[in-house]
């Protein structure tokens, strides 16, 4: 760096230490375990979808109309008429989904390795506060567009709170602040997603950050680098975050291109999982599109929603059932009381549990986005139930057990000794 | 060293109490927030109710109009899907209408102040979806012992011909009937059963 460079730079650092410091605290010096694999690529990809889809949907506001007569056509002018504008809006559109499968990787990379537990926890809530986040930035996105699916896609999940009892009519006209979902609805769904909730989603990333960096980064074998250090106090297994990491993450983020720009370029809608092709047809509150279905990521709870039935006349225990599905990731640190962090030195048990939690996961997943009665029926000895139906409730059964029996099931298992240092 | 151990408490109490007051207000603050989203003034008068003329409604025909922005269905229904309604008694989870999903006037065999002009709101009670009329030539699809009726193609929930929703369906309960009245032998107002509204 030339002297003249220097002297500013020290001009700067005088007035200002503080950046430097942080640069430190958070990148040069801070110290993440060597061993991160394959799995530690999520977290810095999560935060760069997200930049993707702060900048993208910048650029969608400039040309995009939250009104009710208006916003349909806009989208068309957008993908028509716009320059560049078919492109922002696929990778607006495309990072939706980018986003979630990043965050969901994220997730179980956290449960294969018991990142949530003592003294990860508040990063855990915090993430799993992320993950609302998102699901509120995903649904009151997909309004926008103004399509048949947006429409009905809110007005069943604003219906979903029209379920609450003694409240829920009420609650769902203050939500949509008309009788039905309206011009209202619209306008201010498109508040709460282009500034209310990226406001909280950055807020939560940081702190999200800021709790990480405080009890620092767990790895694949699950044991504590901070206990054993060097003669300077850094230690032994740990390498500095930048460079190794940033450039680690960087060959992450190639990779993850690669494939978002083959999306992007050649199955921007992805057979109408991505984009649902009910909705490149303008909403109407009086037609309803022959099958609703919600985006892909959100069809395992959906799955659970239609699986339980209804319960003295209200719908009710099914949306309880949906919200709890989600709610319960918050108990993961305590539910899990393994005396181990890693899937590596656990016992049959949990490896075992957690798979068929995956299983779980993605068969409810499908059956969300096919009709109750893609799979036929039963004979007559089962009452002529529908497979597709009585599938799904055997997974939100086993979706809930793999929480519930979780301190059984981790307490008894047999586990390996965990190793002193990183493998 | 002994006083600053202890707290204060005059100036405890005057720091809880600026903060319970603050606290109010901050509460209070939030009030025009909360309000700003029940529905407009201009969206409660696009409430109002509608008046449907049903002199051109043939035997069969079912008409869709707009109210509150939801499906108002007003179906003419002749002899064969009256007959319906009665055998199906047995297969619907509210054959008499005792949840209150109509007013008194509709809680009959019919559901309706009329027989043969049925008068419900076109959405599912499940989840909002708006059902599609199948007749009783619809066997094939919705089985055998299929009489004629309604079917919700967001959820598989099934109604009969006077909106009485089927056993073992995700919708909860029978179709809603709306408020409504005859202003003259052909003109119906949905929305309000006052004479003269």
């Amino acid at each position: 760096m030339s002297t003249r460079l220097m002297a500013l730079w020290a001009w700067f650092d005088a007035r200002m230490p503080s950046v430097a410091q942080e640069y430190k605290k958070h990148l040069a010096e801070y110290y993440a375990p060597k061993n991160f694999n394959f799995w530690y690529y999520f977290g810095s990809l999560a935060m760069f979808v997200l930049v993707i889809q702060i900048v993208s949907g910048i650029w969608l506001t400039m040309s995009y109309k939250p009104d009710a007569a208006l916003a349909f056509g806009s989208v068309e002018y957008i993908m028509r008429d716009v320059p560049g504008g078919w492109i922002i809006r696929y990778i607006h559109s495309t990072g939706a989904s980018a986003f979630f499968l990043v965050v969901y990787l994220h997730m179980f990379r956290a449960m294969l390795y018991g990142s949530y537990k003592t003294p990860r926890e508040l990063i855990w809530i915090f993430g799993v506060l992320i993950y609302f986040c998102l699901m509120g930035e995903a649904f009151f996105g997909y309004l926008l567009p103004w399509g048949q699916m947006s429409y009905w896609g809110a007005q069943v999940i604003v219906n979903l709170f029209g379920t609450v009892p003694f409240i829920g009519p009420d609650l769902a006209v203050w939500i949509r602040g008309d009788y039905v979902v309206s011009d209202a609805t619209l306008n201010r769904f498109f508040a709460l997603h282009v500034i209310a909730l990226p406001l909280a989603l950055l807020g939560l990333v940081v702190v999200h950050l800021l709790a990480l960096h405080d009890v620092g980064s767990n790895n694949p074998d699950g044991v504590e680098i901070k206990k054993l250090k060097d003669a300077n106090g850094k230690p032994l297994d740990g390498i500095a975050f930048h460079p190794y990491y940033t450039v680690k993450d960087i060959v992450g983020v190639v990779f993850f291109l690669l494939i978002f720009c083959t999306v992007l370029f050649f199955a921007p809608e992805m057979g109408g999982y991505f984009l649902e092709y009910n909705n490149f047809v303008p909403a109407d509150s009086l037609v309803t599109p022959a099958h609703i279905a919600p985006v892909w990521y959100f069809t395992p709870y959906y799955s659970i929603l239609r699986a339980v039935p209804p319960l003295f006349y209200s719908q009710f225990p099914g949306v309880l059932a949906m919200g709890l599905a989600v709610l319960v990731l918050f108990f993961l640190p305590w539910l899990d009381r393994s005396p181990v962090k890693s899937i590596r030195y656990r016992g049959p048990y949990y490896k075992i549990a957690l798979g068929m939690f995956v299983v779980t996961f993605l068969v409810l997943g499908y059956l969300g986005t096919v009709p109750t009665n893609a799979w036929g029926q039963f004979g007559p000895w089962l009452g002529e139930a529908e497979r597709a139906t009585v599938v799904a409730r055997i997974g939100t059964l086993l979706y809930f057990l793999f929480f519930i029996l979780m301190p059984w099931y981790t307490a008894r298992d047999s586990v390996k000794p965990v190793p002193e240092r990183v493998t | 060293m002994s006083d600053a151990k202890k707290p204060d408490t005059t100036r405890r109490n005057l720091i809880v109490a600026t903060a319970a007051v603050g606290g109010a207000a901050g509460a209070g603050a939030a009030v025009p927030f909360v309000a700003s989203w029940f529905p407009s003034e201009r969206a409660k008068a696009a409430g109002a109710p509608i008046e449907v003329d049903i002199s051109n409604l043939a035997p069969g025909e079912l008409g869709i109009y707009e109210w509150r922005g939801k499906p108002v269905w007003v179906f003419r229904r002749d002899k064969e899907m009256l007959g319906s309604i009665k055998k199906d008694d047995s297969k619907v989870s509210d054959p008499n209408s005792e949840l209150p999903q109509q007013p008194p006037y509709a809680k009959n065999e019919y559901r309706s102040i009329k027989e043969e002009i049925m008068v419900v709101v076109g959405v599912c009670t499940h989840l909002g979806c708006s059902p599609k009329e199948k007749g009783a030539d619809a066997k094939a699809e919705m089985g055998a012992d299929w009489n004629g009726g309604f079917y919700c193609p967001c959820h598989g929930s099934k109604f009969d011909f006077a909106g009485r929703v089927y056993k073992g369906v995700p919708a909860p309960t029978n179709l809603e009937v709306p408020p409504y009245t005859y202003l003259s032998e052909s003109k119906i107002l949905i929305g309000d059963d006052k004479k003269g509204a």
